[in-house]
């Protein structure tokens, strides 16, 4: 497996976490030497530092923000480790360009390593529903983040009560908008069970367990 | 069709969508996202948003822009919520609408920024000095918030008083499917007494709380207290999930609802007969309901499941009346009542 970066940003809501906890698992369950870094200091709940049980026992090592006696968490500085030592490493960034501005720091230490960005997509949220709408949410990413969106990831759910039918609509408006960017569709990220319903859909499917439930579920 | 909203952000549409259009408020964590919203959205909806210098001044902004006969909402968390009851009071006594939501976190004190109930008594009892209620509207889901917040607004305008969102920062951080809608269709009074200017033609008005005479005073507070009556009557609400032929009877809002009702279905799994009891207004608190269902000849137990050490329990057990036994699962400074803790109780006092 290549070392290499995987940078998973987008707008709040969109499946960041969820897309970069599965990402990490699956990325180690292949072989690699994983490490999955919790960048999200602008979202107080629903981060991947809660999984860290889950991650770790599957041998992903895991550098989460240090726990501030305020509001905010902060940045572990061991992430500085993810640009020297190899390995393939996973980045769950905070939502919209204003979680994605803690790239800025490292966006020339980003750039001089192989890496991939990524923008999770979620055409079910008010605020990216169209191409156009998620293409601004992208530059201001880029923007703030200092660094180019390399691949889209098409994740259109609406948590529990996503249908194949999300998917697909949310699949043809994911190709607009990486045909406006000029960017490739990556994947298509769906929850295991509605795989089946989902066979003969155009691109790559990326299979997914739910790990970011809420409390009851 | 259905979108994916995270609870705050519902909160603050769904304010803009009832015709709120004058926001105070100060930044406090886990409901930042109902100023953030407002901020970007307000304006271009013509509409103010400011964020005061403190919640002392939002709340005091609130009671100014009520009185002139707008619509107007403030939100905060906890602390937050307890340096505005000086202005709550104040809105209470001099009988304008104004809507506050609370997105309550780990107390008391500055606690923590993880979800809470703990806010119950402050909420349900006045919160500020003197003899006067609030409404209180306890969503369950994004949904409901996105609901109620807009029902809150009509309610807090046809009864002229303050009316809480009382939700905890679970309901605020996260995000479920929901479609937007309207509210049942209410009679609003035309806001007369508003300060807005008299222009010559009624005299003047005055929104005060202020009433130094003894005879005044006394008469204001049973103005106060004949509409607290009408309120409880026509505005109980709460909402029942497999109780009908239960033994065992859970009493949770909110989160813990939520948390509560995977508990029943865990037990009827079992095959005990648990049932949950929702309240939806915590004040007026649906007491009368809660009796009826707690005296079934089947119910043996009753449990009140809260994010506090136990203060809805207060209301649970006066609704009771000592007819049943009635068990607490508190958890407080942002833990839960898990579903597995309640399965276990409910089978230890059912034993």
């Amino acid at each position: 497996m290549q070392n290499k970066l995987y940078i998973i940003t987008g707008h709040y809501g969109s499946g960041k976490t969820e897309f970069a906890v599965n990402f990490a698992l699956q990325l180690a369950q292949a072989g690699g030497s994983v490490t999955l870094a919790d960048l999200d200091i602008v979202n107080p709940y629903f981060c991947s530092r809660e999984r860290k049980a889950e991650l770790e026992a599957a041998e992903v090592r895991t550098i989460l923000p240090s726990k501030g006696h305020g509001d905010l968490p902060a940045l572990n500085p061991a992430l500085l480790a993810m640009f020297e030592a190899g390995g393939v490493g996973v980045m769950d960034v905070g939502g919209d360009a204003a979680g994605a501005r803690v790239l800025g720091r490292f966006a020339a230490r980003i750039a001089a390593v192989p890496h991939e960005l990524y923008c999770v997509l979620n055409f079910n949220r008010p605020e990216t529903a169209t191409p156009e709408q998620a293409l601004r949410y992208l530059r201001e990413i880029e923007g703030s983040s200092k660094l180019r969106v390399t691949g889209l990831v098409n994740n259109t759910h609406l948590c529990t009560e996503t249908t194949a039918e999300d998917v697909l609509r949310g699949a043809a408006l994911a190709r607009e908008t990486a045909a406006l960017a000029g960017l490739p569709l990556v994947y298509h990220a769906v929850e295991r069970g509605l795989a089946a319903q989902l066979n003969s859909m155009e691109g790559e499917l990326f299979l997914m367990d739910i790990y970011m439930k809420k409390p009851w579920e | 069709m259905k979108e994916l909203w995270k609870g705050n952000e519902a909160v603050a549409e769904a304010a803009m969508r009832a015709g709120c259009r004058y926001f105070f408020g100060y930044p406090i964590t886990p409901q930042n996202e109902i100023p953030e919203y407002l901020a970007k959205h307000m304006p271009a909806r013509g509409g103010v948003f400011v964020q005061a210098e403190s919640e002392i001044a939002a709340i005091n902004m609130i009671y100014g822009a009520s009185g002139a006969g707008a619509r107007v909402m403030t939100s905060s968390s906890s602390p937050g919520i307890s340096l505005k009851q000086e202005g709550i009071t104040y809105l209470a006594c001099a009988e304008l609408p104004a809507v506050i939501v609370n997105m309550m976190r780990g107390g008391p004190g500055l606690g923590n920024i993880a979800p809470s109930q703990a806010d119950y008594y402050q909420a349900t009892r006045g919160g500020g000095n003197g003899d006067y209620r609030t409404i209180v509207l306890a969503p369950a889901s994004i949904q409901e918030a996105a609901d109620f917040t807009q029902e809150a607004f009509d309610l807090a305008d046809v009864y002229r008083m303050p009316v809480i969102v009382l939700a905890d920062g679970t309901i605020g951080q996260m995000m479920e499917a929901i479609e937007w809608r309207t509210p049942p269709r209410r009679e609003l009074p035309a806001k007369e007494w508003a300060t807005n200017g008299h222009r010559g033609e009624r005299p003047h008005n005055i929104i005060n709380s202020l009433f130094l005479d003894v005879a005044d005073c006394e008469e204001q507070n049973c103005r106060l207290q004949e509409r607290y009556e009408l309120i409880a009557e026509r505005e109980t609400r709460y909402e029942e999930y497999m109780a009908e032929d239960a033994e065992v009877l859970f009493v949770a809002y909110g989160t813990s609802a939520r948390l509560a009702r995977a508990a029943v279905l865990k037990l009827r799994a079992q095959g005990v007969k648990a049932g949950l009891f929702r309240p939806i207004t915590l004040w007026p608190f649906p007491e009368v309901a809660l009796h009826a269902r707690a005296a079934m000849p089947s119910m043996k137990a009753v449990i009140a499941a809260e994010m506090s050490t136990g203060q809805m329990i207060d209301d649970v057990k006066l609704a009771v009346n000592g007819i049943r036994p009635v068990y607490l699962v508190g958890r407080s400074g942002g833990a839960m009542p898990m579903p597995m803790e309640l399965v276990e109780l409910a089978l230890e006092v059912l034993a």
